[in-house]
């Protein structure tokens, strides 16, 4: 299984064994931790959604299309979900390839398109409450628990 | 009839993961309007769908046992 939705904590290193190849000559691993301040707001925890079947199967097409946009590469991911700490680790993201400047680009492109196509969501906890987040850059977001209406618009 | 999977916001404004609904050779943008209007969510016309674990577009028609999924902006990673 080299593309998995965990509910235990991710071992960083099984990760990165799944990748390990006798062509490589590289191997990047990406790890996303929980961050504390966003635009100056303390996070206290986040509680990460997924849509488990559909979203294994759209981390198996990410690692598809990096073996088809750099050959003879090797890609293993992991996503957590349930509630996570300050520091915790949400994903990690292990490549290998024969050499290291493909393994920073495909690497890249993963956690690219995590953001863009993989149903996982997550729900901010501060101290004044609490949010879904719309997406990373914390620009669309529905704190009334619904979209706003320019959202709704855009 | 069809099931109908909630995520994130619409999973709390609706209250359920999950409802089994008509919706048999209905397109999606139909299913939509009546989702919105059963359970009063707004802006869902806006939210990228999903048939049998697959992104779908307004136009995909349904079939007897098929799984959608409301799919709102995602924030993984």
């Amino acid at each position: 299984m080299d593309f998995e939705i965990s509910k235990d904590p991710i071992r960083i290193e099984d990760v990165i064994d799944k990748v390990v190849a006798r062509e490589a000559g590289a191997i990047t691993t990406f790890i996303g931790t929980v961050r504390e301040l966003t635009n100056g707001k303390k996070t206290l925890f986040l509680i990460y959604e997924a849509y488990e079947a559909m979203a294994v199967k759209k981390l198996e097409q990410i690692g598809k299309e990096i073996r088809e946009r750099w050959p003879n590469t090797h890609v293993a991911i992991t996503h957590r979900v349930g509630k996570l700490d300050i520091t915790d680790v949400a994903v990690v993201i292990a490549v290998s390839t024969p050499h290291r400047n493909d393994s920073y680009e495909a690497n890249r492109y993963a956690i690219e398109r995590i953001k863009e196509i993989v149903p996982i969501w997550k729900k901010e906890h501060w101290e004044e409450g609490e949010k879904w987040i719309g997406n990373q850059l914390e620009t669309v977001s529905y704190p009334s628990g619904k979209p706003r209406e320019e959202d709704m618009n855009g | 009839m069809v099931n109908v999977l909630f995520f994130a916001h619409l999973k709390d404004v609706v209250g359920k993961e999950e409802v089994s609904v008509e919706g048999n050779e209905w397109n999606v943008a139909r299913l939509k309007e009546k989702i919105a209007a059963d359970y009063g969510l707004e802006g869902l016309e806006s939210v990228m769908t999903a048939v049998n674990e697959e992104f779908a577009d307004d136009e995909t028609i349904l079939s007897e046992g098929d799984t959608i999924a409301f799919i709102p902006p995602v924030s993984g990673g």
